[in-house]
């Protein structure tokens, strides 16, 4: 299998697309944004960020589709936590013993 | 039945593994996936020995109703200690990275893991972690349970609970590791021959723990990082006076802690199932389901972790799905058992060694998982939860379980790995010494701990303590049992009688090649004709064993 040779143009972009994400991070922490829009906006922006990382600093892009296979049931298997785990939070308020 | 040449044995060679090359140097620099089990034998030893003092304290102190050998801090310490070293250190490393280590690539009739260089240094990564831990335990020890439950772990605990989340952190990676390299060796260095469903069933159950260990252990470690970053900077994640919640750390902590149970009972049941067919010389009674059932304990543990938050202000309603998938959880494990038991049926069964140490784990192993449907039902859960009754069903998992799963493959194994046989004799004696010694120290506990002991006190109301006597008691002969193989296995290194190829007579790969096996493990790549467990004929039978030019062909 033949190894794909990343530019480093693509590197550095890819670099300064992630300081965008991080300094948009912070200027969002700053801003009271509507709706307790501010964890949503940031976690869009964390999960932008990862993606960038997957696929081209970790090659993910140029790889086979096992590896895809792989990424995706590993985000899979994350989705299991965060569901179950919000499956408590959303429904705690529907029932509360001893009130 | 296949043909007799299967069977055939390579001339034995003076030259093995363990005397190809001599030095400090060419272990420690070692790539051998067998020797790398070595090393990890050793160190889970030492670890075990540690874990088994701590015990030994907690059993001491619990003689007597009051708290007259430890004080209540030091007493929070040894048993948080007694967990985190018995858990990470012992139990999680314990079947895959000594005989899975070992046997996997022979099984598969591979030279060696797919990734030789990272299977060394996993062990450095655990030693790593186990050299911080230890620092930990010196410097002054951590007191917050081995479940570093939030907010006492970050906020007032003044013990060394980051030094000790450190080791743990570093010690994950090892898990991850191996894992990594038995996926791969599974996947892509099978002999010729050797489909996924010629495969020792040991194998099928290695693949589904490195599932387990792939995709949880990262989430253990991100879940202690955040607990030292809360901690260090007092940043609010769990902490709810800084706007964080601590029912997201046990969340985040029993995602990885309950599929992790898996990880210490499923290689177990993987050595059961070698044992089972293989001492009652039969094929496994419905190979297919009791290799996925492996798989699926792997992906149905995934979805239970919520029963061991019944008591927190978890939703009614996500306990309800918990509780209804822990009892779903149980349906896979009981086709193992059922499946094994079956296999006894008119077989013929041999009690060696290693078959009392399996007919020990069906039992015990059975206590434990039915007393687990107890702790899955929502009600029942409120009464026993934080009681003994569930130090109880752990340790029939963990120790009746896990552990002599593992005592019964390190005989079963020992003359593969060394070239000698233990002494069979004191081999049985002290199979029945350690069944007697574990039931006696945790049946009691069930009683206790179901008429309302608590769990993780030094002193105790004064009704409770025959119960202990008799725990401490059984500890005592438990802790004598263990000493016994550990004596016998150190004589029979040396003084051992030399052990065959195949002293059991058996068709599986890791018996078809000289013991101790060669470095490249088979003289030549064997290629598989037979499925795992195919029995020769009795007449057939007689030459196994043998070596070749010796072989008596049967007609």
């Amino acid at each position: 299998m033949s190894e794909h040779i990343v530019s480093v143009r693509v590197y550095i972009t890819i670099f300064l697309v992630l300081l965008v994400g991080t300094a948009l991070t912070v200027w969002a922490a700053f801003v009271d944004f509507p709706f307790g829009l501010n964890t949503i906006i940031a976690m869009a922006i964390a999960v932008t960020k990862a993606t960038f990382v997957v696929l081209y600093f970790m090659h993910v892009r140029y790889s086979t589709r096992l590896v895809w296979v792989i990424v995706g049931s590993a985000l899979f298997w994350m989705g299991i936590m965060f569901a179950f785990t919000f499956a408590d939070y959303f429904t705690r308020s529907r029932l509360s013993i001893g009130t | 039945m296949k043909p007799i040449e299967s069977f055939e044995l390579p001339s034995p060679s003076k030259v093995n593994y363990l005397n190809a090359v001599y030095g400090l140097k060419s272990w420690l620099l070692t790539k051998d996936h067998k020797r790398i089990a070595l090393l990890y034998l050793g160190s889970i030893t030492f670890f075990f020995f540690i874990g088994g003092i701590y015990a030994l304290m907690i059993r001491l102190e619990l003689l007597t109703p009051s708290g007259d050998f430890l004080e209540s801090t030091t007493y929070n310490k040894v048993f948080t200690q007694h967990g985190i070293i018995m858990i990470f250190f012992f139990l999680i490393p314990s079947i895959p990275a000594t005989l899975g280590n070992f046997l996997i690539p022979m099984m598969i009739g591979a030279k060696d893991l797919a990734f030789p260089r990272i299977n060394l240094l996993s062990w450095y990564v655990y030693l790593a972690g186990g050299i911080i831990t230890i620092y930990a335990l010196l410097a002054g020890g951590v007191d917050t349970g081995w479940t570093f439950y939030t907010p006492f772990s970050t906020t007032f605990s003044n013990s060394y609970v980051v030094a000790t989340g450190l080791g743990i952190f570093i010690n994950g990676f090892s898990s991850i590791l191996t894992g990594l390299n038995f996926i791969v060796t599974i996947h892509t260095m099978r002999a010729p021959g050797m489909t996924w469903f010629r495969m020792p069933l040991f194998c099928w159950s290695h693949y589904a723990t490195s599932l387990i260990m792939i995709l949880g252990t990262p989430v253990i470690a991100i879940t202690v990082l955040l607990l030292a970053f809360e901690r260090v900077s007092g940043v609010g994640i769990f902490n709810p006076k800084l706007g964080g919640d601590p029912v997201l750390f046990q969340h985040m902590f029993w995602f990885y802690s309950h599929p992790a149970v898996y990880i210490m009972v499923l290689p177990g049941m993987g050595v059961i199932s070698e044992l089972i067919a293989n001492f009652s010389r039969k094929n496994i009674f419905g190979y297919s389901f009791v290799a996925f059932s492996s798989i699926a304990i792997a992906v149905f543990g995934f979805l239970v972790w919520g029963h061991h938050m019944f008591v927190t202000p978890q939703s009614v309603y996500a306990g309800m799905i918990f509780s209804f998938l822990s009892f779903a959880v149980a349906i896979p494990s009981a086709i193992k058992v059922f499946n094994w038991t079956a296999t006894l049926y008119k077989s013929s069964i041999s009690y060696d060694t290693p078959m009392l140490y399996a007919l020990g784990f069906i039992g015990l192993f059975t206590i434990g998982g039915m007393t687990g449907l107890f702790l899955a039902s929502l009600a029942t859960d409120v009464h026993l939860s934080d009681t003994y009754f569930v130090v109880a069903h752990f340790h029939y998992i963990m120790v009746g379980g896990a552990l002599m799963a593992y005592l019964g493959g390190l005989h079963y194994w020992w003359p593969k790995m060394t070239g000698r046989m233990y002494p069979e004799g004191w081999g049985r004696f002290g199979a029945l010494v350690v069944f007697v010694g574990f039931n006696l120290t945790f049946l009691p506990q069930f009683i206790a701990g179901y008429i309302g002991m608590p769990r993780r006190y030094h002193a105790y109301p004064p009704e409770f303590q025959v119960y202990n006597v008799l725990s401490t008691a059984g500890a005592s002969i438990l802790g004598f049992g263990m000493l016994i193989p550990a004596v016998y296995f150190v004589w029979s290194m040396r003084y051992g009688k030399h052990a065959e190829a195949n002293p059991w007579h058996l068709p599986g790969l890791e018996w078809r090649t000289q013991s101790p096996p060669p470095t490249e493990n088979f003289e030549q790549t064997p290629i598989v004709t037979w499925d795992a467990y195919e029995f020769a004929p009795p007449e057939e039978t007689e030459v196994v064993g043998k070596f070749h030019g010796e072989v008596e062909r049967a007609s």
